[in-house]
């Protein structure tokens, strides 16, 4: 058999570090000139959100092969640990009440990341629903954490950080934009690393991972740990930065579903995934209203539309799931490669 | 404490519990059925059971006699397990199981978002024609509507067993559930097994939606059953038809004990999540569940 080489291989190859940097400069440069307050309210901010629960989930279902369906859980006890984390301590700086919720959340992971250590697959996943229906149910039933409000819901605390205000669109904007730059990054180093690969192991074969001298239990409980940590602060950037209230509602089995969706559409094991699914998932019912409004008119109600949605996204999920399994990422990556063989051909 | 235990309050709890376990058992059926012959924990049946529901509930109001409207959306089910076999489930043959509980969960979204757009979004009342009076027996009040779902749902627990074993397409339902590769060998042809067997779950769908509807109301919120039907299959394996349904008796009966005696502890409302407690703490102890067969991928 001769050699295989690649059609691609003369691409010319940039540094990988190029094109996220690229993207963060004009994230940070460029777009809080031209964006509107539309596109940080209903576009930039949900998606930044979603993207880094979708990043959290991603490690823990991507990479360690644990199903999860209970990330809202995670999301909303982020959000409630840091909304009692400053109200309730004294002159803690809200990053710091942001990292400790984060702590909060991993540790309501470990503890339902426990039934991992004995369950796989099915099992497992059906457990985590656990989560999802215990914390919900915790968070709407015992009025301490919500500090006792009649309805529940909760002005989230102002942005601000050393003093300085961040509750305009641009600075809610800005701020999550940073954690979600700077958790991604962790993420993307971890993932790469030992520990990732420890990850990856034992999503591939528990049991060889056992052999070479990996220990399952600590890694599974790491990840559910990380993974937790991570969507514990998507939570707080939706609650604080978005919505700008805290509520259990908005975090309930529907908002599980859409991360895990998030994650298949963008491409599983992959953090680049995640951003590419959460895109997809926060634009398209905006497409889906604006076209339906315009072929069908007065017909084209909030009812239907919702009703749509979910047909289409349910019908997305399976097209994906059966057409390209590795998701948005594998997609976008092909079609780079083949513009970039048609661009050198000519 | 002990002494001014009511006895007579207890066993009503219980028997209460008991038999809404049965309808906890009826939706679990339908998954164990899906599951034993293809593989696949199908979450789609929840919305299956509203479609079902829906359409049987806006056929009656529009005119359609009772039995006319079971059949047709019998046929209906039949013609949506079918749809689902061709489109989604023959393209993802041989995918891992996860990927394929992933495309039934896309599935759910696309029938309940079907269902709602076609029928509408709201209430209908359901009358089974069956009247909701306690019965006293022994000196316990049970509900007759209760009785009614457990006699259905024994009877199709029976159809069920004897379908399994004297047909032959039953049969091969069975060997398709040992061993797919072999049952491929000698010549068994999956696709119009697993066609079957989605009808299957159709009909389990649309009598649990009716007996379920005809409590609830038929309405968007009867698709969370699924979530009921859940722990249930995890308690009694997700393979077993005897397994749903002891398994949906424990759950339905310590629900409701729960509820009544330790529910005050916690503030009540507790039965959103005590079922999915029981089931893993008997999980931990048990990990191959009641029934459950030993080669299920669990630890």
């Amino acid at each position: 058999m001769t050699a295989i080489t690649s059609d691609f291989s003369s691409a010319p190859v940039l540094p990988k570090w190029v094109v996220p940097v690229l993207l963060l400069a004009f994230a940070y440069g460029v777009v809080p000139l031209i964006g509107s307050s539309y596109l940080f309210e209903a576009i930039l901010l949900p998606f930044l959100a979603l993207s880094l629960a979708g990043v959290g989930l991603n490690i823990l279902t991507g990479y360690a092969g644990q199903v999860s369906l209970g990330s809202a859980a995670f999301m909303a006890a982020g959000a409630f640990a840091a909304y009692n984390f400053n109200l309730r301590i004294e002159g803690l700086p809200l990053i710091g009440s942001i990292f400790l919720a984060g702590i909060v959340a991993a540790a309501i992971g470990i503890a339902f990341g426990l039934p991992s250590l004995r369950l796989k697959g099915f099992y497992l996943a059906v457990s985590t629903l656990a989560a999802q229906f215990f914390v919900q149910w915790a968070l709407t039933k015992f009025s301490w954490f919500s500090n006792n409000s009649a309805s529940g819901v909760m002005d989230a605390p102002r942005l601000s950080i050393s003093g300085f205000a961040l509750d305009g669109a641009i600075g809610r904007y800005l701020f999550a934009l940073t954690i979600v730059s700077v958790l991604t990054f962790l993420a993307h180093r971890l993932v790469s690393s030992q520990t990732g690969r420890n990850f990856i192991a034992i999503r591939d074969n528990e049991t060889a991972a056992r052999i070479i001298g990996i220990p399952v239990l600590k890694t599974k409980l790491l990840a559910f740990a990380i993974s937790s940590f991570i969507i514990g602060v998507a939570g707080v950037i939706w609650a604080f930065a978005y919505l700008r209230t805290v509520e259990p509602d908005g975090f309930d089995l529907d908002r599980s579903f859409q991360i895990l969706f998030i994650i298949i559409i963008g491409g599983l094991a992959s953090i680049r995934g995640a951003f590419f699914g959460a895109a997809l998932i926060v634009v398209f019912p905006l497409v889906l209203s604006r076209l339906g409004g315009f072929l069908l008119g007065d017909l084209f109600d909030s009812g239907v539309l919702d009703m749509s949605q979910r047909i289409v996204l349910g019908a997305l999920i399976i097209l994906f799931l059966i057409l390209e399994p590795d998701g948005l990422v594998a997609l976008w990556d092909r079609i780079r490669r083949r513009l970039l063989f048609a661009w050198q051909s000519t | 404490m002990i002494a001014d235990f009511d006895y007579q309050f207890f066993l009503e709890v219980l028997v209460g519990g008991l038999l809404s376990g049965v309808m906890y058992s009826l939706v679990a059926i339908g998954f164990v059925l899906i599951y034993k012959t293809s593989g696949v924990l199908n979450f789609a049946q929840g919305a299956m059971l509203l479609f079902a529901a829906l359409t049987f509930v806006s056929l009656v109001e529009r005119g359609v006699p009772f039995a006319l409207a079971l059949v047709i959306t019998f046929a209906i089910m039949v013609a949506i397990g079918i749809a689902i076999e061709r489109t989604v489930l023959r393209p993802l043959t041989n995918k891992p199981p996860i990927t394929l509980f992933m495309a039934t969960l896309g599935l759910s979204y696309i029938i309940e978002g079907a269902a709602q757009l076609i029928w509408g979004t709201q209430v209908h009342g359901l009358d089974l024609g069956i009247e909701d009076v306690p019965l006293e027996i022994g000196g316990v009040l049970i509900s007759q509507f209760d009785i009614f779902a457990a006699v259905v749902a024994a009877g199709m627990v029976l159809l069920l067993s004897l379908f399994f074993r004297y047909t032959r397409i039953g049969l091969s339902f069975r060997a398709v559930a040992d061993d797919q590769f072999a049952a491929l060998a000698v010549g068994l042809r999956l696709p119009l097994i697993w066609a079957t067997v989605w009808a299957a779950a159709g009909l389990v769908a649309l009598v649990a939606g009716l007996l379920w509807g005809a409590r609830l109301g038929v309405q968007f919120s009867l698709s969370l059953v699924v979530l009921k039907a859940l722990p249930v299959l995890v308690l009694g394996g997700f393979d077993s038809i005897l397994g749903a349904i002891v398994g949906g008796l424990l759950i339905g009966a310590s629900e409701k004990l729960a509820e009544v005696y330790i529910g005050d502890y916690f503030g009540g409302g507790i039965e959103s999540w005590f079922a999915y407690v029981v089931a893993l703490v008997f999980l931990l102890i048990r990990p191959s569940g009641l029934f459950g067969q030993k080669l299920v991928e669990r630890v």
